[in-house]
């Protein structure tokens, strides 16, 4: 007889950066083994994938054992452990460049979920009062409400933390210099929710101010970036020098970067205030050099991402694109439990396709 | 106007409803007016209509019309 499949509420009322490792081991490999159980019964595709690998799942494995699947799976094929029927929304990655977008499936449960999960990591930041919110975006990119881009996902998902919401930018990606300032001075203040994405709050917000020469007085301010460093890594702007140009341009003191992947949105990794990216008990990651042995603790490899949160897809296991170490676990100055780490960057498509093809 | 007839303006004003509409199985992603975006216009009529400021995890409880009562009543506003 199968036991019923992990549900999130389960967890959800502890903290999310309360379990030590070996609790937090304790937990995923139960329930990433019958998470992969449970893809391998509902998901065709899944099920091909392990069952080429020679994988049984009915055993339990080793959390380090247990396959993943790399990312470009999911713009490749259609992935879902539900029925057609029980689809209720579709994400997409951004799909810049002319790639092909990954598409995500979720069901109610799923969409429920994310928003749970995501709030519990947020609010462990910025605490549980809703706080006035400046979304660093344009409006136009919610204007389909049905085409569910990523950009659009986390600026609906944020948005749930803030209330008296002011967009900053126009249809035109054009800073509202006039609107903003009335919201700075209206909530002068009052803590202060920023959001938006890495590369457009420094070319449309932070660029154009310094352009304007205005500098905005956003030292209770609170800002929650992602997206990537792809862009600015070309203009030679790290992490250390992005926070720096904020605080110049606009008294920031909180600049939170998070990472994440759409194939687990809600699982979140947020910046501590010591700068380091840090797993919830959500998720977990592990790093894998070239031949996919395990990486050792500040040694750099490719990043695989592990989520309790997808059920309605076979997400839960994933070897994305991108390139980190593990810094530490449990002994963050910060004082929240599980790992942390840090992205490095991301490998070459040429890198990306010997690997895939090595998996899938 | 008393609590219950702001309670129901919000729901008909932010998502063009009719008053036949606000029963029991009126529910989140139910129509799709009440969607994740129609949702935040709707906290914020509400947090208006009532002059209070719901919790996080109050939004993202508000699952329903019925729902949404038993929430406010948090906030001592009894319909």
């Amino acid at each position: 007889m199968r036991i019923r499949l992990f549900n999130i509420d389960q967890i959800i009322e502890n903290c999310p950066y309360g379990l030590n490792k070996e609790e937090k081991n304790k937990l995923f490999l139960q329930v990433v083994n019958e998470m992969t159980l449970h893809h391998y019964q509902n998901s065709d595709h899944y099920r091909n994938i392990l069952n080429l690998l020679n994988y049984d799942p009915t055993q339990t494995h080793k959390l380090s054992e247990i396959p993943f699947i790399p990312v470009r799976l999911f713009k490749e094929y259609d992935l879902f452990s539900i029925k057609r029927s029980e689809i209720f929304k579709t994400m997409t990655s951004s799909g810049t460049g002319g790639n092909r977008v990954s598409k995500i499936f979720l069901d109610k449960t799923a969409a429920k979920n994310q928003i749970k999960v995501l709030s519990k990591i947020v609010t462990n930041f910025i605490g549980k009062k809703r706080l006035p919110m400046l979304i660093i975006d344009t409006p136009s990119v919610l204007k389909d409400r049905t085409l569910f881009s990523a950009r659009g996902a986390g600026i609906l998902g944020f948005s749930t933390f803030g209330r008296n919401h002011q967009y900053a930018l126009d249809e035109n990606m054009e800073l509202d210099i006039e609107n903003v300032q009335i919201f700075c001075e209206k909530y002068k203040n009052d803590k202060i929710l920023l959001f938006g994405f890495t590369f457009v709050v420094w070319k449309y917000f932070h660029q154009k101010l310094l352009d304007l020469g205005i500098r905005l007085p956003l030292e209770n301010a609170i800002l929650f970036h992602g997206g990537g460093w792809k862009k600015l890594t070309e203009e030679s702007v790290d992490n250390d020098s992005y926070k720096k140009a904020l605080n110049k341009s606009c008294g920031l003191n909180r600049v939170h970067n998070y990472y994440g992947m759409v194939e687990q949105t809600g699982s979140v990794f947020i910046e501590c205030e010591e700068g380091h990216l840090h797993t919830s008990i959500y998720s977990d990651i592990l790093i894998r050099r070239a031949d996919l042995s395990l990486c050792k603790v500040g040694e750099s490899g490719l990043v695989q991402l592990i989520s309790l949160l997808p059920k309605s897809y076979p997400g839960h296991n994933i070897l994305t694109e991108d390139i980190g170490q593990i810094l530490g676990e449990d002994d963050c100055s910060c004082g929240r439990k599980g790992k942390y780490f840090k992205i490095n960057g991301r490998v070459t498509s040429a890198e990306i396709r010997g690997c895939s093809d090595t998996i899938a | 106007m008393n609590n219950q007839e702001k309670y129901n303006q919000a729901f008909m004003e932010n998502f063009s409803i009719e008053a036949s509409k606000l029963n029991a199985e009126l529910e989140y992603n139910t129509i799709p007016e009440w969607d994740s975006v129609g949702h935040m216009s709707l906290i914020a009529s509400l947090e208006e209509a009532f002059e209070i400021m719901l919790e996080t995890d109050d939004v993202i409880d508000f699952s329903s019309y019925n729902k949404g009562k038993e929430i406010l009543k948090k906030y001592k506003i009894e319909m």
